[in-house]
C-alpha cells in the first residue's frame, strides 16, 4: 500500500496513468469506439482535414487520408496494435529476460558467464540496428519486429534480474530456506523471485515506451507493420508523401507515439520512486 | 596512456569477435536459400548461382566458413554488394563521412544548448525556467524522431520554406570530394561560400532531428549532477571565501559535475547510430543508416553483413575516444586506470 500512496503522490505518474488507462480503454473497445472501420475507403472524401478546420466534413473529426480512410478511427485501432505490440515485446523479453537472470545469478558459474557476454554483444549493437540485423533475417512483418524487438529488449531485463539477485543471494534468508533443507527451484522461484519484483516492474514499464517505439521505428522504415496495417509508426511512413497538403496526417500518428511513450517513461519514473526511494535524486 | 589504450583494446577485442560471429550466423540463419533469396526474381543460371554460393563460401563446413569471414574480414575484405556489386568496404567508407558529419553536427548542437540549459535549471532550482526546461527534457527525450523530422520539415520547410527539405547539398553545386566532409569540401569548390553555406543549410534540420535525445538526456544529466557537486563541502567553503556566484557555479562546481555528463555523452554513440538510421531516411542523408536499411529491403546480405561489423568496429573505437577523454578531463580516473 505504501507504493501505491507514494505513487499517488507522484501528479506525473498519476497523469500518465490515466493517459494510458484512457489509450487501453479506446484500445479495447474500438470497434465501438471507432466511428469508421479503420481500412474503410470513402470515395466521396480523398485528404479532408479535420473536421474543426477550413473544408473539414462533420463526419471525419480528425479528416480522411489520402485513400479516404477515417484518420481517427486508424489512430484508434492503432491504439490496438501499438499497446498489443507492448505487451507483447513486454511478456517475450521478461519472460525470457527473467528465467535466464535468474538462472545466472542463482547459481552463477559457466552458465552466468556466457549469458553475461552474449548479452554485453547485444548491448554493444545499437538498439534499431540489433532489430535491424534480426528482421533482415526472419523478414518484414509486424510478428517478427515483434521478436526482433524483445531481442533488443532482453539484455536489459537480464541484467535486471541478475542484479538483484545477486544482491538478494546473500541475504541470512537464503541462507535460513537453505539450512531447512529448501530445494535450488524452491529457493530462486519462492524466496528470491518475489525479493527482486520491483527492478522487475520498472523494467517492464519502460519496456513498454522501448518497445512500442522501436516497433513503430520499424514501421516507419518498412521492416516492420506492413500497409494497410493502422499501425502509427506506417501511418506517419504513408503521410510523408503528403507532408504538403495534409498536415494532420503526418501530425496525429506521431503525437500518439508521443503521448504513449511519454506516459510509459513518466510512469516508470514514478515507479521507481516509489518503490525504491533510495533510488531518488 | 598507451598501456591503458592496449588494455581498452583487448577487452573490447571479446565483443567484437561477438559482433562477427553474429555477422557471420545472420547471413546463414535466414530461411531458405540466401543466394535464392538474394537473386530473388532477376533469376539466374545454375552456373552463376553456384559462382555466387562459391563466392559467399557457403558451400563449405560451418567452421571453415567463419574462420575464413574472419581472415578476410581482418584483412578488410567483407565481400561485395549483390546490387551494386562494388566491395562493402568502398561503399561504406563513400558514406560514413556524410554520417560523421551529421553526428558530429547533431552531437555538437545538443551539447552547445544541453550544457548550458542543464546548468541554468540548477542554478535557478524550482523556477519557471526549471520546469519549463526540464518539461521539454522529459518530452525529448521521449521523442520518436521519425516524427519529430516530419514535424521539423513541416514546420520550417513546408511552412516557412527556409530550410531545404531533404538531401546533402543542392545539385548545381560540384564539390569535390577531399574528406568527404561537406562543411570543408565545399570551401575547394568553385562556389566556395555558397556551396558551403547551402550544404550548411541542408545540415540544420536533420542534427536537430538527431540531437533532440542527446540534447535532453544531456541537460537532465547537467542538472542532476550539478546539484549533486553544489551539495559539496567545497562550494561551501568556495562561498564562504566570498567568491563570487559565478565562479563559484562556473570555475569550481562545473569542472567536477562535468564528468558524468561525459560519460553520458559517450553513451549517445549508440542512440546517435539508431537516430542517424532513422534521420538519414526522414531527410534522404546520404549515409551508411540509409544504406544498412536499403540493403534489408533489398535483401542484399554481405552488405548488411559488413555493414553491421563496420558500425560495431566504429563504436568501439568512438567509444575508446571517449574513455581517452574522459581520463584527460578527470585526473582522478587516469591515475585509477594507469
Amino acid at each position: 500500500m505504501t507504493v501505491l500512496k507514494a505513487l499517488a503522490k507522484n501528479k506525473g505518474a498519476l497523469l500518465s496513468l490515466s493517459v494510458l488507462v484512457l489509450f487501453t480503454f479506446v484500445a479495447i473497445f474500438a470497434p465501438i469506439v471507432a466511428p469508421h472501420a479503420p481500412s474503410q475507403v470513402h470515395e466521396s472524401g480523398l485528404g479532408l482535414p479535420p473536421s474543426f478546420v477550413a473544408d473539414g466534413v462533420s463526419g471525419f473529426l480528425l479528416g480522411t487520408d489520402d485513400l479516404g480512410r477515417d484518420t481517427l478511427s486508424r489512430l484508434i485501432y492503432g491504439a490496438r496494435v501499438s499497446l498489443g505490440v507492448g505487451l507483447m515485446v513486454v511478456l517475450l523479453s521478461a519472460t525470457f529476460g527473467v528465467l535466464l537472470g535468474l538462472l545466472a545469478g542463482y547459481f552463477g558459474g559457466w552458465f552466468d558467464a556466457a549469458v553475461m557476454r552474449v548479452v554485453d554483444i547485444l548491448m554493444s549493437l545499437p538498439s534499431i540496428l540489433l532489430a535491424i540485423v534480426v528482421v533482415s533475417v526472419l523478414g518484414p512483418s509486424l510478428i517478427n519486429a515483434v521478436i526482433a524487438v524483445s531481442v533488443v529488449a532482453l539484455p536489459g531485463f537480464i541484467r535486471v534480474v541478475r542484479g538483484s539477485v545477486l544482491a538478494e543471494k546473500s541475504k541470512t534468508y537464503v541462507s535460513a530456506s537453505k539450512g531447512f533443507g529448501a530445494s535450488h527451484f524452491r529457493i530462486a522461484v519462492q524466496n528470491v523471485l518475489p525479493n527482486c519484483m520491483a527492478p522487475i516492474i520498472v523494467q517492464a514499464t519502460l519496456g513498454f515506451s522501448d518497445g512500442i517505439l522501436n516497433v513503430a521505428a520499424l514501421g516507419f522504415l518498412g521492416l516492420g507493420a506492413q500497409p494497410p496495417t493502422p499501425e502509427w509508426g506506417v501511418m506517419l511512413s504513408d503521410a510523408r508523401a503528403y507532408i504538403e497538403n495534409a498536415w494532420w496526417l503526418v501530425t496525429l500518428p506521431g503525437l500518439c507515439i508521443l503521448i504513449v511513450v511519454l506516459s510509459f517513461n513518466l510512469l516508470g519514473d514514478g515507479l521507481r520512486d516509489a518503490l525504491d526511494p533510495k533510488l531518488k535524486n | 596512456m598507451l598501456r591503458v589504450l592496449l588494455n581498452r583494446l583487448l577487452t573490447s577485442l571479446p565483443t567484437f569477435l561477438g559482433v562477427t560471429v553474429i555477422a557471420f550466423v545472420l547471413i546463414r540463419l535466414v530461411p531458405g536459400d540466401p543466394v535464392l533469396l538474394m537473386i530473388g526474381e532477376r533469376g539466374a543460371s545454375p552456373e552463376v548461382i553456384a559462382e555466387m554460393r562459391a563466392n559467399l563460401g557457403l558451400d563449405q563446413p560451418l567452421i571453415t566458413q567463419y574462420f575464413k569471414f574472419l581472415g578476410n574480414a581482418l584483412t578488410g575484405d567483407l565481400g561485395t554488394s549483390v546490387i551494386s556489386k562494388k566491395t562493402v568496404v568502398s561503399e561504406f567508407f563513400a558514406r560514413f563521412p556524410a554520417t560523421l558529419e551529421l553526428a558530429f553536427v547533431g552531437l555538437l548542437f545538443s551539447v552547445l544548448i544541453g550544457i548550458p540549459v542543464g546548468l541554468l535549471a540548477a542554478a535557478k532550482r524550482n523556477s519557471f525556467f526549471d520546469y519549463f526546461f526540464m518539461g521539454g527534457a522529459l518530452v525529448g527525450y521521449s521523442m520518436p524522431i521519425f516524427w519529430w523530422g516530419l514535424i521539423l520539415i513541416l514546420v520550417f520547410s513546408v511552412g516557412m520554406g527556409i530550410t531545404p527539405v531533404s538531401g546533402r547539398i543542392s545539385v548545381f553545386f560540384d564539390v569535390p570530394t577531399v574528406t568527404g566532409f561537406l562543411l570543408i569540401d565545399t570551401w575547394f569548390s568553385e562556389d566556395g561560400f555558397e556551396a558551403f553555406w547551402d550544404a550548411f543549410k541542408h545540415l540544420i534540420l536533420p542534427s536537430i532531428a538527431l540531437g533532440t535525445i542527446p540534447l535532453a538526456s544531456i541537460a537532465r544529466m547537467t542538472r542532476s549532477s550539478m546539484l549533486e557537486v553544489l551539495r559539496e563541502d567545497y562550494i561551501r567553503t568556495a562561498k564562504a571565501k566570498g567568491l563570487s556566484r559565478v565562479r563559484v557555479l562556473y570555475g569550481h562546481a562545473l569542472r567536477n559535475a562535468l564528468v558524468p555528463i561525459i560519460t553520458v555523452i559517450g553513451l549517445m554513440v549508440g542512440t546517435m547510430i539508431t537516430g542517424a538510421i532513422l534521420t538519414e531516411t526522414i531527410f534522404a542523408w546520404p549515409g551508411i543508416g540509409r544504406w544498412l536499411v536499403a540493403s534489408v529491403t533489398a535483401r542484399d546480405y554481405p552488405v548488411i553483413q559488413g555493414g553491421v561489423l563496420l558500425i560495431a568496429f566504429a563504436i568501439v573505437i568512438v567509444n575508446l575516444i571517449v574513455d581517452l577523454l574522459y581520463m584527460w578531463v578527470n585526473p582522478y580516473i587516469r591515475d585509477l586506470m594507469s
